[in-house]
C-alpha cells in the first residue's frame, strides 16, 4: 500500500518549470529521501504534496488525498515540519505543543511528545530560551503531534553541529518504529545514507536516479578502487599483472580501479602472502553516496 | 460546531497570552492612552464645565478610550500579523488542520477583547480620579458602539497587515496612518473647531465616527438613548455613525480576504528576521 503516489508532476513558475513531470511512489512504513542541491525542485515537490502549493499538472495522492482538496482531512493526518523554525518566542513549550494538540483529533499527550523529542527538561521554558537545536526538536515535536501517518521533513538538520544532527537522526529513527510514513528533503548524503530506506535524488526539477542508498546510480556494481603500497624496491614487472599498471615508482603507491574486486584481490594478497610482505595502506573503496551524488547533479554544490 | 467553538476560545487565549507575555504591545494598548489622559488634564486642567456639571475629562475619557481600542484592533493586529507571516508562523498553521477562519477570528477575538480591557481600564480611571460621570440611559448604545467600532478596526488590521510588506514596516505604516487621523478625529483635541476641510476629512474616516459613537453617550448635554439614526439638535445617535465604521470595516475585511497571503513575503526584511529567531 502506498502513502503517497505522485506520476507526472509538474510546476511552472510562468516559463520556468520548477518541476518538470516527477513519478515517486513511497510505501506505508517507508522512511524516503529527496537528495537534491539548492533549487533542484525538493521543497517545491515536497509543498505541492503538503498542500502548500498548487500543481500544474500531474495527479498526486497522499494517503489517497489530493493535498489541494483534501482540506482539513487531510491535514489531521499528516505532520508538517518546515524548513523554517515558527515559533512565538514567548509562550512556552508545553503550552505551544497545548494548542496544537487540540487542533488534532487524536493527539498524542503532550507529555509523551516532549519526551520523545527529548525536551522534558525544557517542558516549562520559553521558546526564546531554546537552543536552535531545541527550537527545531519543538518543531518536530509539533510535527507529530497529531499522530499523523505521513511526515514531512523539510531539511531538517539543515544548519546542526555534527552532535545535534545524531540526535536528530535518532529521533527520526524513532519515529520510524512506530511506523510512520517519512518523507524528508536533505542536502546532505550522510543524512540520507542513516535514514532513508530510498532515496531519490532530484535534480533540474526531475529525479536522476532512485534507489537504496547502498545501490543507487549503480553504486553496488560501480568500479571499486583498491590502494596499498609496497617498498621502492619492487618493480613493476614484479608486481601480479592486475596491478602493474597501478603503479607509481616515485613513492610505491599502487591505485587501480576495477570492477571485480574480489579477483584482483584474490591475486594480489596472494602475491604478498608469497612474498611474505605486508600491504601498507590496503584499502577497497567503493564510490561513496556522495561520489555519486556529485555525478549525477552535475558536480555543482549549489544547481 | 462544539468543537470549533472550543478551538476559537483556545486560539483567543492564546493570541491573548501572546499579548500579556509582549510588554511592547501591551504598553502601547493599555498604558499610553491612559497617559494622554493624565497629560490633559495635567495640561489644560480637569475642571468642572458649569452649564454641563461635569469635568472635561468627561470628553478625554471616552475619547482616549476609543484611541486605545484603535490601538489594541487596527494597530497591534496590523504588527502581529505581519510579523506572524514573517516569522512563517501563518504558513505553518496553515499547514495544520485548523480552519483558517478560526485562527482569524481567534486573533480578532483576541484584539476586541483587549480593546474592551484598554476601554473599561480607562473609563475607571476616569470615573475613579477624574469625576467621570457613567450615564446608564445611554450605556447599551455605548456598548454596541465600542464592540463595533473595535471589530471595524480590527477588520482594518487586518487589511493593513494584508497589505504592508514586512513586519518591520508594519509599525511604521500602522502608526502613520492612525496617529494623523487621530488628530482631526477629535481624539486629542476636543471641542475645537477646526478649518472646514479638516472637518470634512476627519468626517470620511471612521475613527471620528467611533469617537462621536462612544463619547457622546457620556456628553450630559445630549438626550436620548442613542437608538435611533441620525442626532436632532442635543441629541445622541448612533446609527450614522456605526453605518460609516462598518462601511470601512467590510470595506477592510474585502481588502485582507483579497490581498491575505499566510507565506512570508520574499524580502530582505523578512529573511533577517527568520534568520535572526532561528539563529540563536
Amino acid at each position: 500500500m502506498n502513502a503517497i503516489a505522485v506520476s507526472g508532476l509538474e510546476k511552472f513558475y510562468g516559463d520556468l518549470a520548477a518541476v518538470g513531470g516527477i513519478d515517486l511512489t513511497v510505501a506505508e512504513g517507508e522512511v524516503f529521501a529527496l537528495l537534491g542541491p539548492n533549487g533542484a525542485g525538493k521543497s517545491t515537490t515536497v509543498e505541492i504534496l503538503e498542500g502548500h502549493r498548487r500543481r500544474t499538472r500531474g495527479s498526486v495522492e497522499v494517503l489517497g488525498f489530493d493535498p489541494e482538496t483534501g482540506g482539513r482531512s487531510f491535514r489531521e493526518r499528516i505532520g508538517i515540519v518546515l524548513q523554517q523554525t515558527a515559533l512565538e518566542p514567548e509562550l512556552e513549550v508545553a503550552e505551544i505543543l497545548a494548542t496544537y494538540a487540540a487542533i488534532y483529533p487524536r493527539s498524542l499527550p503532550v507529555d509523551e511528545v516532549v519526551e520523545i523529542v527529548g525536551l522534558q527538561e525544557k517542558r516549562r521554558a520559553r521558546v526564546k530560551t531554546l537552543s536552535g537545536g531545541q527550537q527545531r526538536r519543538l518543531e518536530l515535536a509539533l510535527g507529530i503531534i497529531g499522530d499523523p501517518d505521513v511526515i514531512f521533513l523539510d531539511e531538517p538538520t539543515t544548519g546542526f553541529d555534527p552532535s545535534a544532527r545524531r540526535q536528530a537522526w535518532s529521533l527520526i529513527d524513532n519515529l520510524r518504529q512506530l511506523g510512520k510514513t517519512i518523507l524528508l528533503t536533505t542536502h546532505y548524503m550522510d543524512e540520507a545514507q542513516n535514514l532513508a530506506d530510498r532515496v531519490a535524488v532530484i535534480a533540474g526539477g526531475v529525479i536522476v536516479a532512485e534507489g537504496t542508498p547502498a545501490d543507487i546510480g549503480g553504486r553496488a556494481e560501480g568500479e571499486a578502487t583498491i590502494r596499498f603500497r609496497v617498498g621502492r624496491d619492487v618493480a613493476g614487472e614484479d608486481l601480479p599483472p592486475v596491478a602493474r599498471a597501478g603503479l607509481d615508482e616515485s613513492d610505491g603507491q599502487v591505485t587501480l580501479e576495477t570492477s571485480t574486486p574480489t579477483e584482483a584481490l584474490n591475486e594480489i594478497t596472494s602475491w604478498a602472502m608469497e612474498r611474505g610482505l605486508e600491504l601498507e595502506g590496503l584499502t577497497v573503496e567503493r564510490p561513496t553516496l556522495e561520489d555519486i551524488y556529485l555525478r549525477l547533479t552535475g558536480g555543482g554544490g549549489d544547481g | 460546531m462544539g468543537r470549533d467553538f472550543r478551538l476559537i476560545l483556545q486560539q483567543i487565549k492564546y493570541q491573548n497570552r501572546i499579548f500579556w507575555r509582549t510588554p511592547v504591545g501591551a504598553f502601547f494598548t493599555l498604558v499610553f492612552p491612559l497617559m494622554f489622559l493624565l497629560l490633559f488634564t495635567a495640561i489644560f486642567g480637569n475642571d468642572e464645565i458649569e452649564e454641563l456639571g461635569v469635568t472635561t475629562a468627561q470628553f478625554y475619557a471616552p475619547a482616549l478610550a476609543v484611541f486605545g481600542a484603535a490601538s489594541a484592533t487596527y494597530t497591534n493586529l496590523t504588527i502581529t500579523t505581519a510579523i506572524a507571516r514573517d516569522l512563517g508562523i501563518l504558513k505553518k498553521v496553515r499547514g495544520t488542520p485548523l480552519p483558517p477562519w478560526i485562527y482569524i477570528v481567534g486573533r480578532v477575538g483576541s484584539a476586541v477583547w483587549l480593546a474592551l480591557l484598554s476601554g473599561v481600564l480607562m473609563m475607571s480611571v476616569g470615573v475613579i480620579f477624574f469625576g467621570v460621570e457613567i450615564i446608564g440611559r445611554t450605556f447599551l448604545a455605548a456598548l454596541i458602539s465600542f464592540l463595533l467600532g473595535a471589530g471595524a478596526f480590527a477588520a482594518l488590521g487586518l487589511m493593513l497587515a494584508a497589505l504592508v510588506s514586512s513586519g518591520d514596516a508594519a509599525p511604521a505604516v500602522a502608526n502613520a496612518t492612525l496617529l494623523p487621523i487621530a488628530f482631526i478625529s477629535d481624539v486629542f483635541i476636543v471641542n475645537a473647531n477646526p478649518p472646514a476641510w479638516i472637518e470634512f476629512a476627519g468626517n470620511l474616516f471612521p475613527l471620528k465616527h467611533f469617537v462621536a459613537a462612544f463619547g457622546d453617550a457620556f456628553n450630559p448635554g445630549l438626550t436620548g438613548s442613542g437608538f435611533s439614526w441620525s442626532a436632532g439638535a442635543g441629541e445622541y445617535a448612533i446609527g450614522a455613525h456605526l453605518a460609516v465604521m462598518a462601511a470601512w470595516g467590510v470595506g477592510g475585511a474585502i481588502l485582507a480576504l483579497r490581498f491575505f497571503t499566510w507565506e512570508p513575503r520574499g524580502g530582505e526584511n523578512s529573511r533577517r528576521r527568520r534568520s535572526r529567531v532561528s539563529g540563536n
